[in-house]
């Protein structure tokens, strides 16, 4: 019987849970219906929707320009605003797609215990809505930037793939944030703190040219390894112009980019990695 | 194994095997971790599945039987793959839906729309799918008038329907289902069976995973019974059904046993009792609708005048659902000598609906107050088999139908 049975042909294999199941487009799907329920659940959720959304990092740049601006004076570069909420905008993107990540397979714990699907599909779609509001404060400081006085240039559209850049660094976040933190929960005071520092760190208020003016050139070239602090510099070239150094020649030499490059892509193979790990056990381990 | 399947299986389980480690102490934090780094990584091995083999045959409708933490739970959530297996192989045959939940992430905060299309996709439909099936599903659940209302402002029956009719339109060709589905008021539970009757009758293979044996009598062509994660029965649920009732006795004897003290003051003992078909047979299935015979023997340790025979059969939800006493209808049932084994019966025309009943016997003196000498419980258990599908009371009363043309007002001229 045993030798009749090996000739059936005995249908498909039932496999256990894994990050994408074999089957890029349901994740892809998936990903996308989440996403986008999630928005708009957060967008008509509430009488003011988007304001709300909007509120935070407005707020945030409101207090920190006229601080940085009126009470001490930070820079003495031009378009100070338009650089600083561009920061804000970039970070709170950063702080929201890893933030969000970290508890987000304990927050769907429902869905992961009772329903077979791509476990990536989790992480990826808090990353994915983190997106859409990004997209939209995007548009916020390109207007923000208009009534500044500058003038729309192409250099703008260079943006794009800056910010997919960014995504990529938050996926690989996102991933191993949300895979650890089933195993070990002070994972999310730890990663707030860090945020914390990160936003401190990655010459958001302080631009990269002030601590220049100030002759902490090494200390300078040092923050840009952090991939964060990287992209905002070049984000800030793009769309305010030569004011703001563009990031291969801050750094000290475009070979020196490879450093903040090989971070993002070396946590996306780690996020990616750890969260492949996990992903069979994380029904079990909630 | 009955008649070798000429068909491929639909579904094969080979050696399947699951253990799940839990930790001695639960070290959930990298602070733990990182100081008391030495406390090694102690963990307790549970086996859920031990060396889980069986094959369903398409068209089957497949119980997997079990009492609590037998497993069964575990291989269902193998089988939808939930759980990942440790060794061992699973393979199907065509497409399979879960439903271990109904409505799992629905959204309160969303219409109907979108929680159809948002669930529909996560049990496996496509997008495009989903949103042409939302009238069929909308109209099978009859909330064509609340499909604006947010899901919030459901009431727990509208919300049931909603995430049952979206379950059914998956059509998949294999269906594992949970008996927790089955869960809810009496209609809604006998939708469920309705809608479980008819997928039977369109040939798609059901695994059914079940502590009821009642319904795996009602449903199932063949059953699996585990007991600690390993298969002890395989075959016809009326096999699986009484190996699964041993268990079931060996284990509640052996817990009243623990408990020690049997209720009542003890001058008599109910030294046994069993339920007697129509042919006077003892038996542990009777069906519906058939004369049925409760009988007792019972052993007096004292001279005792007119003690009393209480014997109540309680359903699986803890009902009394009849209860039969020798009080209300002989009140004297004469002078007992101790030594003198004695019998009592009870004979009674079956109208219990099918399903699981334990018949429990209550043995008292007379007079007020009723004072205990001996109970009989737990120690039995019948099950009755009806003829077909019920529509789900406690009780199957015979009945006859009457359907003709007429007006309401000629019902009340002639009722009058």
């Amino acid at each position: 019987m045993a030798a009749a049975r090996g000739v059936l042909d005995r249908g498909e294999p039932i496999r256990g849970p894994s990050a994408i199941g074999g089957d890029l487009r349901r994740t892809a799907t998936l990903t996308i219906v989440i996403a986008r329920t999630d928005f708009k659940l957060r967008f008509f959720g509430s009488v003011l929707g988007y304001v709300w959304q909007l509120m935070r990092p407005l707020m945030l740049f409101g207090v920190l320009y006229f601080v940085f601006t009126q009470l001490i004076h930070v820079a003495n570069l031009p378009f100070y605003g338009v650089a600083l909420l561009l920061g804000i905008v970039l970070f709170t993107f950063f702080s929201e797609a890893t933030g969000g990540a970290v508890t987000c397979v304990m927050g769907r714990e429902n869905l992961v215990r009772k329903i077979q699907f791509p476990r990536m599909v989790i992480p990826m779609s808090v990353v994915l809505t983190a997106c859409f509001n990004l997209a939209l404060n995007l548009v916020v400081v390109f207007i923000f930037a208009s009534i500044s006085g500058l003038t729309p240039r192409w250099t703008w559209l260079a943006l794009l793939p800056l910010v997919l850049l960014l995504v990529a660094f938050a996926s690989g976040l996102a991933m191993m944030l949300s895979a650890l933190y089933v195993r070990y929960r002070d994972i999310q005071p730890i990663w707030e703190v860090f945020l914390q520092a990160l936003f401190y760190g990655s010459l958001i208020i302080v631009p990269f040219e002030t601590v220049v003016q100030q002759g902490h050139t090494q200390i300078a070239h040092i923050l840009l390894a952090d991939p964060l602090a990287a992209i905002v510099q070049e984000a800030r070239n793009l769309v305010v112009g030569s004011a703001y150094v563009a990031a291969p020649r801050a750094i000290g030499g475009a070979g020196w980019l490879l450093v903040p490059i090989a971070i993002i892509v070396g946590t996306c193979v780690v996020g990616w990695r750890v969260f492949n790990r996990e992903a069979p056990r994380i029904a079990e381990e909630l | 194994m009955p008649a070798a399947p000429k068909q491929a299986p639909a579904v094969t389980v080979e050696n399947v095997f699951k253990r799940f480690r839990t930790p001695e102490e639960a070290t959930h934090t990298l602070k733990e971790r990182v100081l008391h780094p030495l406390r090694g990584h102690g963990h307790r091995e549970f086996t859920a599945l031990d060396d889980v083999s069986f094959e369903v045959r398409p068209g089957e409708f497949f119980g997997i039987v079990g009492r609590n933490g037998s497993g069964k739970s575990t291989l269902l959530k193998c089988l939808a793959g939930i759980y990942g297996v440790d060794s061992g192989q699973m393979f199907r045959r065509g497409r399979m839906a879960t439903f271990i939940e109904l409505g799992v992430g629905f959204n309160p905060d969303l219409a109907a729309y979108d929680n159809v299309v948002l669930n529909g996709i996560m049990m496996g439909l496509t997008s495009a799918e989903a949103k042409a099936r939302y009238r069929k599903i909308i109209e099978f659940a009859e909330l064509e008038d609340f499909q604006e209302l947010k899901l919030k402002n459901y009431s727990s029956g509208m919300h049931v329907r909603l995430a049952f009719s979206v379950a059914i339109q998956v059509d998949a060709d294999i269906l594992l289902i949970d008996e927790v589905l089955a869960v809810g008021d009496a209609a809604f539970q006998q939708k469920c069976f309705d809608v479980f009757h008819r997928m039977r009758e369109e040939e798609r293979t059901i695994l059914f995973v079940t502590h009821d044996m009642s319904a795996v009598m009602r449903f199932c062509h063949r059953a699996v019974l585990l007991e600690h994660g390993k298969v002890v029965a395989l075959g016809e649920p009326r096999e699986v059904g009484d190996l699964y009732m041993d268990l079931n006795f060996n284990h509640q004897a052996a817990q009243a046993q623990q408990r020690g003290a049997r209720p009542g003051n003890g001058r008599a003992r109910i030294v046994d009792a069993w339920i007697e078909d129509e042919q006077g047979l003892r038996h542990d299935h009777v069906r519906t609708g058939t004369r049925t015979t409760f009988r007792a023997v019972v052993e007096f340790h004292e001279a005792m005048e007119d003690p009393s025979l209480t014997v109540a059969f309680t359903n699986e939800q803890g009902q009394n659902v009849v209860i039969f006493s020798t009080i209300l209808e002989h009140d004297r049932t004469g002078t007992f000598q101790p030594g003198e084994p004695a019998a009592f019966a009870v004979s009674f025309e079956n109208i219990l609906a099918p399903g699981r009943y334990a018949p429990i016997a209550n043995l008292a003196h007379r007079g007020t107050g009723h004072e205990l000498i001996d109970r009989w419980e737990k120690q039995l258990s019948i099950v009755v088999v009806g003829y077909g599908p019920t529509a789900g009371g406690i009780v199957d009363v015979p009945c006859e139908w009457e359907i003709g043309s007429g007006s309401r007002d000629q019902a009340i001229e002639s009722s009058a």
